[in-house]
C-alpha cells in the first residue's frame, strides 16, 4: 500500500511539473534566441507542400541569421511533420507551443490542417502566419491568425474570369475534393463568379482524397460537353484525373488552383496535363530581378530545385514575421501580434504584402499554362 | 446508352482488379480459415516492386517491358507472401485462430509503416509502360488500351489459376488441404509446402493487380492497399469466401456497383463520394439475406 502511494505521488509530481511548463498567459519575451515553429506535411500525401514551405522558411531564417539576426538576436526554426492530417496538425502545434515554447508559428499549406491547428495558437496567443492556406475561414479563427497569400474568393474569381474572358467558355463542369475545405471553398467562389459572368455550371461531381479512379465522374461530365472542367484539388489526385480525362477522350481544358503546384504533378499526369491552366501566387519565370535573384539563391541552396509558389510563400511568411519582430522590438505576444497586423507594403517575393483588417494579404494572382512539364506564365490578374 | 456502356466498362475494370485481389483472400481462407488482412498490402508491395523494376531498368512503353515488370513484380510479391507465411503465420498456426487473425493485422501494419519509413508516404508516379490510346466502340463509348490490358491479363490469370487448381497435382493437393488439413497430411501431402504455395499464388495475383492499376491510374503509395484491400475482402465475402468463382463475381459486382453510384447516384440523391459506403452496404445486405455469400455453400456441422 505504501509503495502504491509513493508511486501515485511520483506520478502526480511528474504530471504537475509537466503542466508547469505550459505557457498559460505567459506572454513576456524570454529573450535570447527567437524560436519559431514551422509545421507542415513532410512525409504524407501532400509532402511536397510541406517540404517546399520548410525549405523556403529555412532559407529566409538562414539569411536573417547570416545578416546578424533580428535586432541582434538569432532565429531558430523548429520543423514539425503533421503528415498532412488535421488531427496531427493540432497535436504538433500543441507540442510546439507547450514544449518548445515557440514565439510564433508558420504553417500550414492545406486549409483543413491550418483550421485544425489555428484554435490552439489563438488560445495560447502565439501568432500564426499561414504562408499559403487560401480558405477564408482560416484567419477567421481569431486575431492571432494571419496569412501572406490571397484568399479563395479572389482565386476562384480569377479562374472564372480567365475561363469566361480569355477562354470564352460558356459551360463549365466542376470536379472537386469533398474532403478539403480548400476545394469546397474554391468551388463556391468559382461558381458565383462564373455564373455572374454569364456562364453556366453544367454539373458538380465530388471525389474523396486517396481515390484512384475518377472514370465514373468523368464519364458523366463528358456527356454534358462542357467547355472547361474546373478541378480545384491537390496534385496527388489531379495528376490521375488528368490522365483519365484523356483516356476517356475529353478534350476540354482542365482548370485548377495553387493546389496543383508541385514538381510531382508531372510524374503523375505527364503529357495529359498539357493545355490545362492554374491560378497561382507567383511564376518562377517572372523576369523581375527580385524574383530571379531569389530563384538563383534557392537553386544554389537546394541542389538546383526551382522554388515553387509554396517555397516562395514560406520565405515571405518568415520575412514578414522577422520584419514584425523587428518593429515590435521583441516577441511579447500582443506587441508582436499588432506589428504583424500592421504590415503594409512589405516587398515580398510573391508580391507586395499588405494585411487588411481580416488579416489577409491582398495581392494579385497569376494564371499559368501547363505545357511540357512547365508552368508557363500566361497573365496577371489584379485584385 | 453509350454512357451506360462506358460506366459498365469503367466498373468492370476496377472490378477485375478487386477480383484479382479477392482471389488471394479466398484461397488462403479456403485452406487455413484465415482472413489474411495483410493481403491488401501485398498488392501495394507488388506495385512498388513493379515501380522499382521499371525505374531501375529505365523501361519506356513497350509490351516486352510491361510483361517483364508484371512477371518480376509477381515473383517479388510471391516471395514476400511466402516469407510472410513462414515467419508470421506458421509459428502461430497451432494456436487459436484468433491469434493468426491478430498476427495478420500486425503484418499489415508492419508492411504499411515499413514502406512509409523506407520510401515516404507521398505518392509516386508509376512509369507508363504502354502508350495509352482510345478505341471508339459506338457513340461516345470508348475503351482504352490500359483497360483492355486489365481485362486481358486478369482473364488470362484466372484461367491459369483455374488450370492450376483443377488440372495439376499441386492443385489437387490444395483442394485436399482445403477439404481437411489433417487428413491431407495423413495422405502424405506436404501441407506446409502447399500452404506456402497458396500464399505465393495469391500474392502474385495481387501484385499483377497492383501493376495493372498503376498503368491505369499512375500513382502508388504505401497506404494504397488499405481501401482496395478492404473492398477486395468485401468482394470475397460477397461471392462466398473460400469460393473461387465467387471471388471473381464479387469483385466485378462491387466494381460495377460503385461506378454506377458515382455515375448515376446523384439522380437519386446519393453523392458520388458514397461509393465506398455502397460496397459495405451491399456486404451487410448480403450477409443478412445470404450469410454464406452468393456462391458460397453452408457447411453442415455434424454434431
Amino acid at each position: 500500500m505504501k509503495r502504491i502511494l509513493i508511486a501515485l505521488t511520483l506520478i502526480t509530481a511528474v504530471f504537475a511539473s509537466a503542466t508547469c511548463t505550459r505557457r498559460g498567459g505567459n506572454c513576456a519575451d524570454p529573450g535570447g534566441t527567437i524560436k519559431i515553429g514551422v509545421y507542415g506535411d513532410l512525409t504524407g500525401q501532400t509532402s511536397s507542400f510541406g517540404q517546399s514551405t520548410k525549405n523556403g522558411s529555412q532559407m529566409a531564417a538562414d539569411e536573417i541569421n547570416a545578416a546578424g539576426g533580428i535586432n541582434g538576436r538569432q532565429v531558430q526554426l523548429i520543423h514539425e511533420d503533421d503528415q498532412g492530417e488535421p488531427g496531427k496538425a493540432a497535436t504538433v502545434v500543441t507540442k510546439l507551443i507547450n514544449q518548445d515554447q515557440v514565439r510564433a508559428l508558420i504553417g500550414e499549406v492545406a486549409s483543413s490542417n491550418s483550421l485544425a491547428a489555428a484554435p490552439h495558437a489563438q488560445e495560447a496567443k502565439v501568432p500564426m502566419i499561414s504562408p499559403s492556406s487560401t480558405n477564408p475561414k482560416v484567419t477567421q479563427v481569431g486575431d492571432y491568425i494571419f496569412r501572406v497569400c490571397f484568399i479563395d474568393p479572389f482565386q476562384g474569381e480569377v479562374m472564372a474570369k480567365f475561363a469566361a474572358n480569355s477562354l470564352k467558355a460558356k459551360k463549365a463542369a466542376i470536379l472537386f475534393d469533398s474532403n478539403s475545405d480548400y476545394s469546397k471553398g474554391l468551388v463556391q467562389f468559382f461558381k458565383a463568379a462564373f455564373t455572374k459572368l454569364g456562364g453556366e455550371i453544367v454539373t458538380e461531381k465530388a471525389y474523396a482524397q486517396r481515390d484512384r479512379d475518377f472514370t465514373g465522374q468523368l464519364t458523366a461530365i463528358r456527356d454534358l460537353k462542357p467547355d472547361v472542367i474546373y478541378v480545384p484539388g491537390y496534385y496527388q489526385e489531379v495528376g490521375v484525373i488528368a490522365k483519365q480525362t484523356k483516356q476517356l477522350g475529353i478534350t476540354a481544358p482542365l482548370l485548377g488552383g495553387d493546389g496543383w503546384d508541385s514538381p510531382q504533378l508531372w510524374d503523375l499526369g505527364g503529357d495529359s496535363l498539357n493545355g490545362s491552366f492554374i491560378s497561382n501566387h507567383y511564376s518562377v519565370d517572372d523576369p523581375t530581378p527580385v524574383i530571379q535573384d531569389f530563384v538563383k539563391r534557392f537553386k544554389a541552396k537546394y541542389n538546383g530545385t526551382a522554388p515553387d509558389a509554396l517555397a516562395a510563400l514560406g520565405y515571405d511568411a518568415m520575412m514578414v514575421l522577422a520584419d514584425s519582430i523587428k518593429r515590435a522590438n521583441g516577441t511579447e505576444c500582443a506587441a508582436l501580434r499588432n506589428a504583424i497586423a500592421t504590415t503594409r507594403d512589405f516587398k515580398g517575393i510573391t508580391g507586395i504584402i499588405s494585411l487588411n483588417e481580416e488579416r489577409n494579404a491582398v495581392k494579385s494572382a497569376v494564371v499559368l499554362e501547363l505545357r511540357n512539364k512547365q508552368f508557363v506564365y500566361k497573365e496577371t490578374i489584379a485584385p | 446508352m453509350d454512357t451506360f456502356v462506358q460506366q459498365l466498362i469503367n466498373g468492370l475494370n476496377i472490378g477485375a482488379i478487386y477480383a484479382l485481389i479477392a482471389l488471394g483472400y479466398t484461397m488462403v481462407y479456403g485452406i487455413l480459415r484465415l482472413i489474411n488482412f495483410a493481403h491488401g498490402d501485398i498488392y501495394m508491395v507488388g506495385a512498388f516492386a513493379g515501380y522499382f523494376i521499371a525505374l531501375k531498368l529505365g523501361l519506356g512503353p513497350s509490351w516486352g517491358g510491361l510483361l517483364f515488370v508484371l512477371i518480376g513484380s509477381m515473383v517479388v510479391a510471391a516471395l514476400v507472401g511466402m516469407a510472410m507465411e513462414r515467419l508470421a503465420y506458421r509459428p502461430v498456426r497451432k494456436y487459436a485462430r484468433m491469434t493468426s487473425l491478430i498476427t495478420a493485422i500486425g503484418v499489415s501494419l508492419l508492411l504499411e509503416n515499413l514502406f512509409v519509413a523506407l520510401f515516404g508516404g507521398q505518392g509516386r508516379g508509376f512509369p507508363q509502360l504502354i502508350n495509352d490510346t482510345n478505341f471508339a466502340l459506338f457513340g461516345n463509348a470508348a475503351i482504352s488500351k490500359s483497360q483492355i490490358l486489365i481485362f486481358a491479363v486478369s482473364i488470362a490469370l484466372m484461367v491459369i489459376l483455374q488450370w492450376i487448381i483443377f488440372k495439376t497435382k499441386v492443385g489437387t493437393a490444395m483442394r485436399a488441404v482445403s477439404f481437411n488439413l489433417n487428413s491431407a497430411k495423413l495422405m502424405g501431402i506436404n501441407t506446409d509446402a502447399i500452404i506456402m504455395f497458396t500464399f505465393a499464388l495469391g500474392s502474385a495475383l495481387a501484385a499483377a493487380g497492383g501493376v495493372l492499376t498503376a498503368q491505369y491510374s499512375p500513382t502508388i503509395d504505401p497506404l494504397m492497399g488499405i481501401t482496395t484491400g478492404l473492398k477486395a475482402f468485401v468482394a470475397a465475402v460477397l461471392g462466398g469466401i473460400g469460393n473461387i468463382p465467387g471471388a471473381v463475381l464479387g469483385g466485378l459486382l462491387i466494381g460495377v456497383a460503385e461506378t454506377m453510384v458515382v455515375g448515376y447516384g446523384s439522380n437519386i440523391g446519393i453523392q458520388s463520394t458514397y461509393r465506398d459506403a455502397v460496397a459495405f452496404a451491399i456486404l451487410i445486405l448480403v450477409l443478412l439475406i445470404r450469410p454464406s455469400g452468393i456462391l458460397g455453400t453452408t457447411v453442415q456441422e455434424k454434431v
